[in-house]
C-alpha cells in the first residue's frame, strides 16, 4: 500500500475491490465447488477416474481435434483475415461482418444446421459421402464444429495487427529486391506470428470445452467420438456427482493453464508490435 | 391525456389482477422423460376437467422433458415436481434414495406403479431390405443399428436388457454368451446418441443405419408423424416389458399441500379414460379391457421383465456402472 | 476476446486500397484472386452454409408455420426469458467490465496476469461445468441448497440460476474489450484532469468514457450475442419447465426433439437474426468509430 501515495488516479480501491468481490462471487466461489467435490474421493478414486480408457479417449478426441481445429483455423483465418484487409471485392462488408456469427449463434442450433448439411442426405455430405468421405457421426464431424465455433478468434486477432503493419516496411522490402513472397516471409509473417499464435491458442480454448455443436454431430460412440464434456454428463447420468467434477477439474486445470499461456502471448505481441504506443 | 393514464392503470392493475388469481390456483408440475410429450399433453386436459367436474377447482399444468436419469437428477437437486413419470424404476429409486419419496413408492399404485407399459421393437425401412425379424439378425455383418447410448439414456437400457435377454434364453444361453452375442450388436451400432429422440432424428432424418432400436410407442409415433410410406416397425420374437413408472414426490407435495390432487392425478392414470389415452398413444394399457381394444394395433411379443434381471439396483450395479459389462464391450474391443 | 477489435474499427477500405496502389506491396492479381476465392469458399462452407441450412429449413413449410412457431406462447415465453436473462447479465457484467479495466489499466499492481487470467477463465470452462458449478452450490444436496429450500428462495431451476448462468458465460466479454484498449490509451489524460481539480468520477465520464465508447459498445454487443445464445449450461440449470424456464436455445432443442424441425429452425432463425442484426449494429458502431478516428486523426 506504499505505492498508494504515488498515485494520482483515485478509485483503485474501490473497483478494484468491486472486481475481486465479483470475481470471486460469481467465477472463483462456484468453480471452487469443484475442488471440494473432487476432494470427497480418494487420491486413488480420482486418479482411476481420469485415467479410465474412455475417459482418455475422450481427451485424445477432445485436445487432437482441438489442436486440428485451431490449426486449421489459424491458415484459414490467416488467409480470411489477409483478404479482407489487403483486398478489396463485392460483398467485403458482409464476409466481414458475418465472420462473429459463430459467435453469438447458439451452439446447438449450429450443431443442428452442421448435422444436417453433413450428414449423408445433407448439401454436402450427399456429395462427399459417395467418395467416401463421412463427416456427421464421426471424428470428422467433431472437427467440422470445432472449426465453427473456433474460426471468429483467428480473424480478430490478426485482422488488427495486420492492418497495423507499417507499409513502408513492406516497400523498402520491395526496393531491396524482394519478391513478394520473400516479403511474406521474412517481414510480413515475423510480426503477425505472435497474434496468430494468440488466435490459435484462443480458438483451442474455445474448443477443448465446447458442447452443444459438437454433441449433434459427433455420433457419440464410446473411444471414438466422445468428447470430454461428454463423459462429465455421463458421468452425470449414473448420479455420480464427485467423478463427474473428477474430470471437470482436469478440464478446468488444462483451461487455465491454456489461458495463462494465452495471456503471456499476448503482453509478448503488444512488446513486439510496439502497439501500446 | 389523464384518462387514458387512468385506463392504462386499470388494466394494469386487471393484469396484475389475473396474474395473481393464475398463480393461486392449483398447478402440478410433472417432471417426465422424452416420449411421455404427446401423451401428456392429451392426457393432462382431460384429468384437469375430471378434477373440475369432481371437486370444482381448476388445476393447471406444467411439463418438464427430457432425458430420464437428467430429470430424476434435476428432481433431486432440487426441481419442485409434485410427480415424476420417468422411464425406469431405477430413476425413480434414485430420488427415493435422496428421501423424497417413500421407500415403498412402488406398492403404492399397482402394476408396481406402472399404469401402462411399452416395449422394445425394431424400426426399419420400407420394405425391410436387410431382413430384419429377430434379434438375431442384428448381429449379421453388414447391418447398421442405431441406438441411444444405455449410459445416457433410460430407453437404451431396456435396448440393451433386451437383446441381453434374447441370447440368454436361446440354447445354451449363459450370461457370458449373451455377453458375446450384445458385444457382437454393438459393434454394430453406428451412431450413438445421448438420448432417445435423437436417435430417431439420426434414422429418420439423416438416414442413418439400417434399424432403429426403439420404444414400442416411439417407433409408432415416429411413424405416424414422419412418413408411414418410408418405415416399418418390426415385433422380435422376444423383448423386454418396459415399465416407465410414476410416483408423487412426497417432499414436495407435502410442502406445497398439493398431494391429493397429485395422487388424484397418479391414480387418473389407471382409469379407463386414462388408459385409452395411453393406448391412443402408442403404450400398453394395464386395463385388460383397454388393452384388448388396442390389441390389435400393437405386435404380439414374448416378455421378459425386469426382475429376470434381479431389479434395477442389481442392473444398474452389473450393467450400467463404471466397468460394468457395458463399459467391458468396449474396453476390450 | 482478442482486445484488439477497437483499433481495427473501420478503415478496412482505405487499408486495402492504400496497399493495392502500390506495386510494391501489391500481389499479382491471380495471386488475389486465387487467394480471395480460397478464403472465401473456406468462408462458405463453414459460415454461410450453416447460416442459410438454418433459414431454409425454417420456411419448409411456409411462412404461416413460421410465423406460427414464433407467436406460440412457449415460444413467447422462451424469448420473454431469453431478453430477462440478457437484460440483467449485461448490465451487471458491464459495470464489472470497467470497474475492472479501470483498476487493472490505470494502476500497477502485482499479479495483474494472473487477475487477467481469472477474469478469462469463465471464456474457456465448458459450459457443461459452468452449469454443473450451481448445481453443486444451489442445488438440494448442494452447499446452502437446503438452507434456501427451507426458506423457499428458488434459485436453481428458476429464473435466478439461468440469469447466474448466462452471466458467468458472458463474464469476460466486456472487462476483456476494455483492458487493453484503457492500457493503450494511457493514463496521462485522466492524471491531467485529477490535477486540474476533477474528481474521479467526473474524470471518468468526461475523459475517459468518451475515449473508450466504442470498445465499450462493442463489448456489450458481443456479451449480449453471448448471452442470449448460450445453450449447455443454462440446459444443466433450467430444469425445462415448458413456458417457464426455458430460453429459447433450449426451446429450439425442445421443438427438434418434438419432431417439429420447421418450427425448431424457425425459432433458431430468430436467434441467427438476432446474431445478424447484433452483428449489422456492431459495423455500424465501427462505422461510426472509425469516422470520429478520422475525424481527430485530420484535428491532429
Amino acid at each position: 500500500m506504499s505505492v498508494a501515495g504515488k498515485r494520482v488516479l483515485p478509485g483503485f480501491n474501490i473497483t478494484m475491490g468491486y472486481t475481486l468481490v465479483y470475481l470471486s462471487l460469481l467465477v472463483l466461489i462456484p468453480l471452487s465447488a469443484v475442488f471440494f467435490k473432487t476432494a470427497t474421493l480418494g487420491f486413488d478414486e480420482f486418479w482411476a477416474v481420469i485415467s479410465s480408457p474412455r475417459v482418455v479417449a475422450s481427451y485424445k478426441l477432445s485436445f487432437g481435434a482441438s489442436l486440428l481445429a485451431a490449426g486449421v483455423n489459424a491458415v484459414f483465418g490467416l488467409l480470411l483475415a489477409w483478404t479482407l484487409v489487403r483486398y478489396s471485392f463485392p460483398g467485403k462488408g458482409l464476409v466481414d461482418s458475418l465472420i462473429d456469427l459463430p459467435f453469438a449463434l447458439p451452439t446447438a442450433v449450429a450443431g443442428i444446421a452442421l448435422t444436417a448439411i453433413y450428414s449423408q442426405n445433407g448439401w454436402i455430405g450427399s456429395i462427399i459421402e459417395p467418395h467416401g468421405i463421412k463427416v456427421a457421426f464421426t471424428p470428422n464431424g467433431v472437427l467440422v464444429a470445432l472449426i465453427f465455433i473456433g474460426l471468429p478468434f483467428v480473424v480478430r486477432t490478426v485482422q488488427p495487427i495486420l492492418q497495423d503493419l507499417e507499409r513502408e516496411l513492406e516497400e523498402a522490402s520491395a526496393s531491396l529486391g524482394a519478391n513478394r513472397l520473400q516479403t511474406f516471409r521474412f517481414v510480413i509473417f515475423p510480426a503477425l506470428f505472435p497474434a496468430l499464435l494468440t488466435g490459435f491458442a484462443l480458438a483451442f480454448a474455445r474448443a477443448v470445452g465446447e458442447y452443444g455443436s459438437v454433441i449433434f454431430i459427433a455420433g457419440n460412440m464410446p473411444m471414438v467420438s466422445e468428447i470430454t464434456p461428454l463423459m462429465i454428463i455421463t458421468k452425470l447420468e449414473q448420479y455420480d456427482y464427485a467423478g463427474a467434477t473428477s474430470i471437470a477439474l482436469v478440464m478446468l486445470l488444462v483451461s487455465f493453464a491454456l489461458l495463462l499461456v494465452i495471456n503471456g502471448l499476448q503482453a509478448w505481441t503488444s512488446k513486439r508490435t510496439g502497439r501500446d504506443r | 391525456m389523464k384518462s387514458t393514464f387512468t385506463r392504462a392503470l386499470i388494466s394494469l392493475s386487471l393484469i396484475a389482477g389475473l396474474v395473481a388469481s393464475a398463480s393461486a390456483q392449483t398447478s402440478l408440475l410433472n417432471v417426465s422423460y422424452d416420449p411421455t410429450r404427446e401423451l401428456y399433453q392429451e392426457f393432462n386436459p382431460a384429468f384437469a376437467k375430471y378434477w373440475k367436474a369432481k371437486t370444482g377447482e381448476d388445476v393447471a399444468f406444467k411439463a418438464s422433458h427430457g432425458g430420464s436419469g437428467k430429470q430424476a437428477r434435476a428432481v433431486i437437486d432440487g426441481l419442485e415436481a409434485d410427480v415424476v413419470t420417468l422411464a425406469l424404476g431405477g430413476d425413480i429409486d434414485a430420488i427415493a434414495d435422496k428421501g423424497l419419496i417413500a421407500p415403498d413408492w412402488q406398492k403404492r399404485l399397482p402394476h408396481n406403479a406402472a399404469p401402462y407399459s411399452s416395449t422394445i421393437v425394431f424400426l426399419v425401412r420400407k420394405g425391410n431390405p436387410k431382413g430384419i425379424k429377430d434379434w438375431g439378425d442384428l448381429i449379421k455383418p453388414g447391418v447398421e443399428i442405431i441406438t441411444p447410448n444405455p449410459k445416457t439414456s433410460g430407453g437404451a437400457r431396456w435396448n440393451y436388457l433386451a437383446a441381453w435377454g434374447y441370447a440368454k434364453q436361446l440354447k445354451g444361453g449363459t450370461d457370458a454368451t449373451a455377453q458375446e452375442f450384445v458385444k457382437k450388436l454393438f459393434a454394430n451400432v453406428k451412431v450413438l446418441d445421448s438420448g432417445a429422440r435423437g436417435s430417431t432424428t439420426t434414422f429418420v432424418e439423416r438416414g442413418i443405419g439400417d434399424v432403429l432400436l426403439a420404444w414400442e410407442n416411439e417407433a409408432y409415433l415416429s411413424v405416424k408423424e414422419l412418413g408411414p410410406d418410408k418405415f416399418e416397425i418390426v415385433t422380435p420374437s422376444l423383448s423386454i416389458l418396459a415399465e416407465p413408472s410414476v410416483s408423487v414426490v412426497d417432499k414436495v407435495v407435502d410442502k406445497k399441500g398439493t398431494r391429493k390432487v397429485a395422487t388424484a392425478y397418479l391414480e387418473y392414470l389407471y382409469t379407463p379414460e386414462g388408459q385409452d389415452i395411453a393406448g391412443r398413444n402408442y403404450y400398453r394399457p394395464t386395463d385388460k379391457k383397454v388393452a384388448a381394444k388396442y390389441a390389435s394395433q400393437l405386435g404380439k411379443v414374448n416378455l421378459i421383465t425386469i426382475e429376470n434381471f434381479g431389479g434395477w439396483a442389481n442392473v444398474a450395479k452389473v450393467h450400467f456402472s463404471d466397468g460394468g459389462t457395458f463399459d467391458q464391450i468396449y474396453a476390450n474391443k | 476476446m482478442s482486445g484488439a477489435t477497437a483499433t481495427l474499427a473501420g478503415h478496412g477500405g482505405s487499408v486495402s486500397s492504400r496497399y493495392e496502389d502500390s506495386s510494391a506491396t501489391r500481389e499479382p492479381t491471380w495471386v488475389k484472386w486465387t487467394l480471395v476465392t480460397i478464403s472465401l469458399s473456406f468462408f462458405s462452407f463453414f459460415l454461410l452454409l450453416p447460416l442459410f441450412a438454418v433459414f431454409t429449413e425454417a420456411l419448409r413449410k411456409g411462412w404461416d408455420v413460421y410465423w406460427a412457431a414464433l407467436v406460440e406462447p412457449d415460444a413467447l415465453s422462451a424469448i420473454k426469458l431469453t431478453l430477462i436473462a440478457a437484460a440483467i447479465a449485461v448490465p451487471l457484467n458491464l459495470v464489472f467490465g470497467v470497474a475492472a479495466a479501470w483498476s487493472i489499466s490505470k494502476f500497477q499492481f502485482p499479479g495483474k496476469q494472473f487477475l487477467i487470467t481469472l477474469i478469462d477463465l469463465p471464456f474457456s470452462v465448458s459450459p457443461v461445468v459452468a452449469g454443473l458449478i450451481y448445481v453443486l452450490i444451489f442445488g438440494r444436496q448442494g452447499w446452502i441448497g437446503g438452507w434456501l429450500m427451507d426458506h423457499d428462495i428458488k434459485i436453481l431451476f428458476a429464473i435466478p440460476g439461468i440469469v447466474l448462468a448466462t452471466t458467468f458465460v458472458t463474464f469476460p466479454f466486456i472487462a476483456r474489450e476494455l483492458i487493453p484498449l484503457m492500457e493503450a490509451q494511457g493514463k496521462e489524460e485522466e492524471e491531467a484532469s485529477i490535477v486540474l481539480g476533477a474528481t474521479g468520477l467526473q474524470t471518468f465520464w468526461h475523459v475517459t468514457l468518451p475515449n473508450i465508447k466504442w470498445g465499450l459498445i462493442y463489448g456489450v454487443i458481443l456479451c449480449n450475442a453471448r448471452a442470449m445464445g448460450e445453450f449447455g449450461a443454462v440446459s444443466v440449470v433450467s430444469g425445462h419447465i415448458r413456458g417457464e424456464t426455458n430460453t429459447m436455445p433450449l426451446h429450439v432443442e425442445i421443438l427438434y426433439n418434438e419432431y417439429q424441425f420447421a418450427a425448431a429452425f424457425a425459432v433458431a432463425s430468430l436467434l441467427a437474426l438476432l446474431a445478424l442484426l447484433t452483428l449489422a449494429v456492431k459495423t455500424f458502431v465501427e462505422w461510426q468509430a472509425g469516422k470520429s478516428n478520422n475525424q481527430s486523426d485530420k484535428e491532429e
